[in-house]
């Protein structure tokens, strides 16, 4: 596109970049502000309002909350629930999108209907908490997993994928005698790789925050993820867990806050880049509509 | 997953025979041994649909009904519209479908088109590592939890020794009880909507924006057409069909305000102006028990819902717009 240089214009540009900036730059600040306070003393945070960069720096926060029970154990818990979670949905996700993609499947087009009619209606909170209490996954982890099983949406998409590679590569491998199950996982989920990924982050980063589940699902406190050790500490912080700290020891509380939010976002804040390498190719809502 | 693949592999056998499609009125046995992987592979999911997401479409028949755990969803006695009747004349019902509808439509009023003017911003921006640099930062909190939102928001709005409240204080030497006054309530709910979801709204129009024929700006330029006119003339038109399916999409989920948001947010001091249908269901049928009619009150916001969506899809249509069935 050819550019008029008016003078209009150049204010325009220089006005829009500004704000621009400023918008990426709020957005950024109640991270920053965070981050710093989890390295600050708590008598630091309470004297300065507001604050990029501690004046002295303690890791006191960090040190009291990886020496509580109750946290460590949310850490750990999220953590293994997220990385099981993650392969049993992507499995059954993917195992689901291969035979969809095959449009000479008989009842092919009555499961799509199926699967398109669940993302706009569904039984609601309360049937489906019945369902996983009939089922007895109340306090398993397992309700936190299988009920979102696959992403009506991701399945779509994945099916979408696989129906566009070239049908000349399972033709040829048919021809070498390899089954249907043996072309998927020898030929389509080699070449799937990046797009699993992409799938597979997202499903991670959907099990990580997820706070309906564990809230309706977990009464248990001491089977807490991270997202309610979270929310525990930060609406209510004289509800802390106990742990084993020294008694005399007086607990940063607002630190106890920054440090425990620090550690909840920065999974996301490191696998963030290899997410947007992807969805920012549009690729993933291109092929929603299909 | 491993297993059925061995299996498959130690079968080995070779799929010579044509493919069904070719012997149109095959029986659906012979079908079904043709593709009997494939079926396999399929059952999984179909399992999964049908108890995870059609088994709960079957458990709503409990609204018409006086659920008792013990007795189990066919055994308990049936009530008819009772429930729906409770809920319609409960004085909760206007409460809950104002504060629904009036956050839904602060956040079609506002978080809506904010999404669309920070598109077009970025879409003029043509230093690209500007560009790409404030996309990767406004997509960011699209990412974290609601309760790292509601967290941020604690901390950043406490009485006495939030950062707001002591810059407000400082500036216009006012005490906002932000988290706690209800009229604070509902701003900080679009708030939050608008940093944690404007900036990841604007990747489907950045992506219906390049898609925009860069011809017709040349020409326009050339016809003297300024920077705005360009805008109104041909960027936004050329963009029309994504904003109304987006709307469409927007108005089929208001009533969805968004269960775990609301909930982080709602206090005891604020619950007049922040229960909406999602956590009051959740109040009235989690922590109090009454399942048959909390399941009354999630199956009509659902009705109204899929209304909403053919609805606005239907309007579409009739206003030649493609719509999205």
């Amino acid at each position: 596109m050819k550019i008029h240089n008016t003078t209009g214009g150049r204010v325009f540009d220089a006005a829009n970049y500004v704000f621009l900036s400023l918008v990426g730059i709020v957005t950024l600040l109640p991270f920053v502000y965070v981050f710093a306070g989890s390295f600050a003393t708590e008598a630091e945070i309470t004297r300065r309002a507001f604050f990029v960069w501690p004046e002295q720096f303690s890791l006191g926060s960090y040190e009291y909350i990886f020496s509580t029970p109750a946290f460590t154990r949310a850490l750990i818990t999220t953590i293994l629930v997220t990385a099981v979670g993650t392969v049993v949905q992507l499995a059954f996700t993917v195992t689901m999108a291969y035979p969809l993609a095959k449009k000479t499947l008989r009842g092919r087009k009555l499961i799509l209907s199926l699967v398109v009619f669940a993302m706009v209606f569904s039984g609601g909170m309360i049937p489906t908490f019945l369902l996983v209490k009939d089922l007895g996954l109340l306090n398993s982890y397992w309700a936190l997993i299988l009920p979102a099983a696959i992403n009506p949406f991701s399945l779509i998409i994945i099916k979408n994928f696989f129906q566009e590679l070239p049908a000349e590569l399972e033709e040829s491998a048919k021809m070498d005698g390899a089954t249907e199950i043996g072309i998927l996982w020898r030929i389509l989920l080699p070449l799937s790789k990046p797009v699993l990924a992409t799938f597979a982050l997202f499903y991670a980063v959907g099990i990580w925050n997820d706070f309906m589940s564990p809230l309706l699902y977990l009464s248990d406190n001491s089977k807490w993820t991270l997202q309610m050790y979270l929310r525990q500490v930060t609406a209510a912080s004289d509800l802390l867990g106990t742990g084993n700290v020294d008694p005399n020891y007086i607990p940063p509380e607002q630190g106890i806050k920054f440090a425990v939010i620090v550690v909840a976002t920065l999974p996301i804040l490191i696998f963030y880049p290899f997410l947007q390498k992807h969805f920012a190719k549009g690729m993933l809502i291109g092929s929603v509509k299909g | 997953m491993a297993a059925p693949v061995v299996e498959a592999e130690a079968s080995g056998r070779a799929a010579t025979r044509p493919p069904a499609r070719e012997r149109k009125n095959a029986k659906f046995s012979v079908h079904f041994a043709h593709y009997k992987w494939l079926y396999l592979l399929l059952l999984p999911g179909v399992l999964y649909f049908a108890v995870f997401r059609y088994g709960p479409m079957y458990g709503v028949s409990i609204a018409f009904k006086d659920y008792v755990p013990f007795l189990g969803v066919n055994g308990s006695r049936w009530v008819g519209t009772q429930h729906f009747e409770d809920f319609f004349s409960n004085p909760d019902f206007p409460r809950l479908l104002g504060n629904t509808l009036i956050l839904a439509f602060l956040n079609l009023g506002i978080a809506f088109p904010l999404t669309i003017v920070l598109a077009l911003l970025l879409n003029e921006v043509r230093l690209s590592v500007l560009k790409r640099t404030v996309q990767t930062l406004v997509y960011i909190p699209h990412f974290l939890s609601w309760t790292i939102v509601a967290s941020l928001s604690f901390l950043l709005f406490a009485l006495d020794i939030g950062p707001m409240f002591q810059f407000l204080n400082n500036v216009m030497g006012t005490n906002i009880d932000f988290l706690s006054d209800p009229a604070w309530f509902r701003p900080l709910i679009v708030l939050q909507e608008i940093w944690k979801n404007t900036g990841w709204g604007t990747i489907i129009f950045l992506a219906a924006l390049s898609t925009v024929d860069q011809d017709q700006y040349e020409a326009a330029i050339i016809d003297g057409a300024g920077r705005f006119r360009r805008v109104w003339h041909i960027t936004l038109p050329g963009i029309r069909s994504t904003i109304i399916v987006m709307l469409i999409l927007a108005i089929g989920q208001m009533l969805n305000t968004g269960f775990e948001q609301i909930y982080l947010m709602t206090n005891a001091l604020n619950r007049d102006v922040a229960d909406v249908f999602d956590t009051y269901v959740y109040f009235v049928g989690i922590t109090q028990g009454a399942y048959s009619y909390s399941t009354a009150v999630g199956l009509f916001k659902s009705l109204v819902g899929l209304v909403l969506i053919f609805g606005t899809n239907w309007l579409a249509k009739r206003f030649n717009q493609s719509g999205l069935f």
